[in-house]
This record gives C-alpha cells, structure tokens and sequence, in this order.
C-alpha cells in the first residue's frame, strides 16, 4: 500500500502536525562552504553547540580552484570562504575532508563515495542538487541555509508531505544514450515547474538495469523538473556498490541494516498521485538549446520558433531564451558551433561518466578553438581514470585533466566562462549567467559533449562512435 | 524576524517564467559569506551593466518600482539553487512579499523563513494584481485577513476589490508573530526529538555507530 517516499517519510516522523506537515528526524546533513556560514554564525550566535556533529560531513566544494593545487588558494575570497569553513568544523566538532586530502571532492559525490549515504535514511545539503542521493533509496533534499542551521541545532526540521509521482521508463536506452539523456528528456516532459509539490520515483526496467553512477545522474536533475526530492528502490545493484565503503555499517551491522532495506521498496499495490510513463528507446542524445533544463531537445531538432508556439506567454520565454542564448529559429542544433567543453560536476563527475567521454575521445583531438577540460567529480574518481590511463586519453585529445571540484557548474570559482562563451557542458543548468555572466550553456551527456569536442559544434555521438 | 502584518507599497511586475535564483543571486556573489548587505547583488546582471551602471529598462531601476516592497513574479519563480542569498538579497532591497502563479519550492521555504510572504495566486488573480503592479498603484497585502487588497483604479475595475490567497497556517502564525523556527522546536519538540531519536536508534542502531573516517 505505501510508496518508498512514504516509508522514508512515516519512519522520520517526529511529530505530525495533521496539516500534512510533520517534523521530521534528520540522520545525516552534508555542509559546504557556500550554504553553512550562516548557519555555524547563527550557532554561534546563541552561544549553541551542534546537537548531533557526528551526523554530519563537511568538505569545500563549491568555491575551490580545480588545478594549483600545490599553493594557497589565490582568490582571496574564496580562501576566505574555505578558511572559515576549517574553522567551523574545527570548533563545532564536525568530520572535514580538506582540499588536498584524496578523499576530497563535490559533496553529492563523496557522500555515496565513502558510504556516508545510505538507504532508509534522511539526508538533507544546503544544495539543491541533494536529490542525488535518493538513487539509494534515501529521502535526500536540499535546503537552504536557515534550514541548515535548524539541522545543526535541533536534528530535525518541519516539512511539508509531498505527493507520489512515479516516472515508469520502460525498455531500454539505445546505444549512444546515456543516463542524462533520460533525465534530460524526463525533464522536457515533465517542465521544469512540473514535479513541484512531488517526490519522484523513477522505475522501470530501464532504471532497473541501471548502474548507481547512472542512477545518481537521474536523481541528480530532478530538482530541475522542480521536484526537491527523486528516488530509486534500493536493489542488489545498491548494496553491492555500497558493501565495503569505509562509512557503511559492516559484519552484523550490514546485514541487520540489509534486511531493512530490502522493504524499502514500494509495495506493489502502492498508489501514486501521477505516473508518467517513458520509452527509453524512443530516447535520442538530448541537448538543450535554451536557458532552462526543459528547453531540451534531441540532437537533431532544430532552435524552436517564438512564432509557433501555443500561446503568448510560450513564445515570449522561447524568445528570451534565444535572445541570451545568441540562436535563430530553426537553426540546426547541430550546426552551433561551441568555443568550450565540461565534462565533470555532480551530475557527470563519476568513473562511468569520465569513461564515456574517453570512449569517445579515444585516438582523436578536439577541434581548433575549443577549449576543454575534465574535472573528475572527486579525488577518488580522479585516481581511479589514471589507473585506468583515462587522463593520457583526455590529455591527448587536447582536454585539460583537473583536480575535483564544482568547476564550471557554477561560476564562482576560478572556472568561468567569459560573456559570448558557448559551452556544451555536462552539468545540471543552463541557466542565464551559471557559467559566467553572459556565457551560454548547452546540456548534453559525457559523450555528447566529447563528439562536440571533437567536431567543434553541437554533434551527435552516435555519428561519431559509428565514423 | 520582523513579523509581518499589513503592507501597503509599490508592487514591482516581473512577470517572466522561471526566474531562477541564478538570476535573483547571480554565483559569484556566493562567495561573500555575511547573510547582510546582499542587496546590491540582486538581479545583478539584469540591474546593472559589466561596469556598475544601472539598465533604466530594469523595472527595479525606474519609479515608483525602485521603492518596491513586494514583486509580482511570473511562473516558478526562484527555481533552481537553494541559495537562501536569493531571500536575503531580495530582503536586503527592502521585498517584503512576492506574488506568483508558483514558486520553487527551496526558494520558497527560504522566503518564510526570512519573514518574506510567499503569495500564490491563480491565474486570473495573478493578472489581476499583476496589473495593478504594472500600473504603479500600491497594493495592501494583508496576511491577518489573508486578502490583497487593490485601490480603485481604472474606471472599469471594481472599486476597493479584494482578492483572498491561503497561506499554511503554520507559515502564517509564524509570520504575523515574525517566530524564530529554531527556537520553537527546541522548545516546544525538544524532548519528543529526544524520544525519537532513541527509538529509532533501536530500530536503526547502524546509523549511530561511529563512522569510520580514517
């Protein structure tokens, strides 16, 4: 009778406000150095200790340079940010992976990384991209930081019940299509206001036979349908990637936390407020051409027309979209050219993600006038392509090959693109200004954007693996 | 946080679809770590020019919206990034309530917890205040009566009409007492959180072992 979303909920349950409220017991929380300044501040503040620091996992993500590793961070206020960060931890007690420590690395990658996220779970960020960790069956959220520090001080926070939205994919992605092909066209379904007020719970064969990397691609975007939170059942799949992590439970303790989490998944006869249903095989390579994640088409579309959209309204966002983006109704997508390629972030940061885009880029080199990097999503993912010679392939093929971190999803450390910029780019927006003022963004897959890289346009990868 | 009661102020129209908070807090001002004084980072690319001078066509930089305390925003507004700068900024510049068919859903819970009034309208309503917005005429927003309250305009509007919205009751006494979250669960759940907690770490006992961190 009951959803996944509704088990992890009704068993967090603190006080039920009967309003279709409740607060709510929090297990874990990650910080950063963007969203818990104020929070530690506020802390601080009353003269406070945090009630629970040993739920909590810290670590610089956001504001942290990607290569130059060896010196002081130059920006000084994002040394400063990072500073007050260490201090924080320091005096609130909590556990801190330093920059150059190897574990280091994007928030939303190092919690499932070292076990930290598990199913059954709370587990709350100061950051919206916290969805992610729902593809282990954990009610994962981003919050802001008022919330942040509502976690800090009392484990527990006041939320609002969402409604049950299930996104059924059937059959299975054709070659050349990747897991942020999916969420991607999920999301040009389903709007980026779409999923507001929902959990989403992504099932289906095509999810069923995905890898954790490819579920955390899913869970990861489902803040841009709107949806705070997006959940996979747990599944052998699930406990085989996390059996052995240092922060999992080990000996009786995996098997007694295996057992529960085996009834996590909703019940067969669980009732859900929408489904949405999705072929998987009708699904080509995605890529957006405008300034929100659901102003996505596939490669082969062509720039949508102001002039032939439904309604006033439609045509006036198709056209500031394009106004920003520098494009012309009825442009062959694939005909737009790129000045930069991303591969990296929370989205495609992972092992799977950076072999992909070798794949790809195996024995070939960019076109003249792209500029392009790779950022593994973590320390670890980074050691792991080296031993894998995935950094030769990425060198040789004109890539920069960086150290872990944000980078250019979003422009607020040293990676920032100039205004006029084109970029096709893994990450998880194109909103106006996200990789810098005035720069434009182009969503596609790890894949996707090493064709681009390649071809120096917008291109499809399923030409390019076949020439 | 200041309660909030009965506001009578410019309402500024920024009716556009999908204002993200990107926009309301572009990222590079994320690296300023004080919550006050956020401001002037509002909007910042669509309020200003690279070299710092005021766009006359951004509806904040023309009168009487320069001195507006409430938005009336477009679809989705404050989609995207929970950065609670978004909030704060918009506080900073004075916005008290924002009026939209939705919001996104972090931004708005930072709004509340700013003691800014999230308003959502339908569609019809929407429009309704949005013209009033747009036509630079105060608006009262009352959150005792939970009603907007439009002045007599144009001949062929009723006078003194009065359109009612819903807020959480929760959200709303919180508000008009302008309550601090934190304090209120520490004393009025403290001692349940407690019980909670050690219930469920019977039934979850593997969540409380120590981590392994080395």
């Amino acid at each position: 009778m009951k959803t996944l979303y509704d088990k992890l909920w009704e068993s967090h349950v603190v006080t039920d406000h009967g309003d279709g409220t409740a607060l709510l017991y929090i297990d874990r929380q990650m910080l950063h150095e963007v969203s818990s300044p104020a929070g530690f501040a506020g802390l601080r503040g009353r003269g406070e200790v945090m009630r629970g620091p040993a739920s909590h996992l810290a670590v610089a993500d956001h504001a942290v340079p990607t290569r130059h590793r060896e010196s002081p961070i130059a920006d000084p206020q994002a040394k400063a940010q990072v500073e007050l960060l260490e201090r924080n931890v320091a005096d609130f007690g909590v556990r801190y992976i330093p920059m150059r420590d190897a574990r280091h690395g994007i928030v939303h990658v190092i919690g499932p990384e070292q076990g930290f996220t598990q199913p059954g779970m709370t587990l709350v960020c100061g950051d919206s991209h916290t969805s992610t960790h729902g593809a282990f069956g954990a009610l994962a959220f981003g919050i802001g930081a008022s919330e942040c520090e509502c976690v800090m001080a009392t484990q527990a926070l006041r939320q609002t019940r969402a409604r049950n939205l299930r996104v059924d994919v059937t059959g299975r992605l054709a070659g050349g299509v990747a897991a942020k092909d999916m969420i991607l066209a999920i999301v040009g379904q389903l709007g980026a206001a779409g999923a507001v007020g929902h959990a989403i719970e992504y099932t289906g064969e095509a999810i069923r036979g995905m890898s954790m990397a490819e579920r955390m691609t899913v869970c990861n975007m489902s803040i841009e349908a709107g949806a705070r939170t997006g959940l996979i059942a747990p599944d052998d799949t699930t406990f085989a990637w996390l059996e052995g992590r240092p922060m999992a439970p080990a000996g009786a303790a995996w098997q007694q936390a295996l057992a529960y989490w085996r009834t996590l998944a909703s019940d067969a006869d669980a009732v859900f407020d929408r489904v949405v249903r999705i072929d998987a095989a009708r699904i080509a390579p995605q890529v957006t051409w405008g300034t929100s994640p659901d102003q996505v088409l596939p490669i082969d579309g062509s720039v949508p027309d102001p002039l032939s959209q439904p309604d006033e309204a439609a045509a006036r966002k198709v056209a500031r979209a394009l106004a920003y983006m520098g494009l012309r109704p009825r442009t062959a997508l694939q005909s737009v050219p790129i000045t930069h390629a991303f591969i990296g972030s929370c989205t495609n940061g992972r092992i799977e993600d950076l072999r992909a885009a070798a794949e790809v880029l195996r024995g070939r080199r960019k076109a003249e006038g792209v500029t392009a990097i790779a950022v593994p999503g973590s320390g670890s993912v980074k050691r792991q392509a080296e031993d894998e010679g995935l950094d030769r392939i990425f060198l040789a093929a004109g890539f920069e090959w960086r150290d872990a971190g944000c980078s250019l999803c979003v422009a607020m450390n040293d990676d920032r693109l100039p205004a006029g910029a084109r970029c096709a780019s893994t990450s998880n927006r194109n909103f106006e200004g996200r990789q810098g003022a005035g720069a434009r963004t182009h969503l596609m897959s790890p894949a996707s954007v090493a064709a681009s890289a390649l071809a120096g346009h917008l291109a499809d990868v399923r030409e390019q693996v076949q020439s | 946080m200041t309660p909030f009661g009965v506001l009578t102020a410019i309402a500024a129209p920024m009716p556009d679809a999908d204002i993200d908070t990107d926009i309301i807090f572009p990222a590079r001002f994320l690296l300023l770590t004080d919550k006050r004084g956020l401001g002037r980072c509002a909007f910042f690319e669509k309020r200003f020019t690279p070299d710092g001078a005021e766009r006359p066509e951004f509806v904040l930089n023309r009168a009487p919206w320069r001195d507006a305390q409430i938005l009336v925003a477009g679809p989705n507004f404050g989609c995207g990034s929970s950065r609670e700068q978004a909030p704060w900024a918009l506080g900073d510049l004075g916005i008290r309530c924002i009026v939209a068919p939705g919001f996104g859903e972090i931004f708005q819970a930072n709004c509340y917890a700013n003691g800014i009034l999230p308003v959502v309208l339908p569609a019809a309503a929407h429009g309704r205040v949005l013209r009033e917005a747009e036509a630079g005429r105060p608006i009262t927003v009352d959150l005792m009566g939970c009603s907007i309250e439009l002045a007599a305009g144009e001949p062929t509007e009723p006078a003194g009409e009065s359109i009612a919205f819903e807020v959480p009751s929760r959200q709303r006494d919180a508000l008009l007492a302008g309550l601090d979250e934190i304090g209120l669960i520490r004393q009025q759940e403290g001692t349940r959180i407690a019980e909670f907690e050690r219930r469920h770490r019977e039934r979850m006992p593997w969540l409380f072992t120590d981590l392994n961190f080395n």
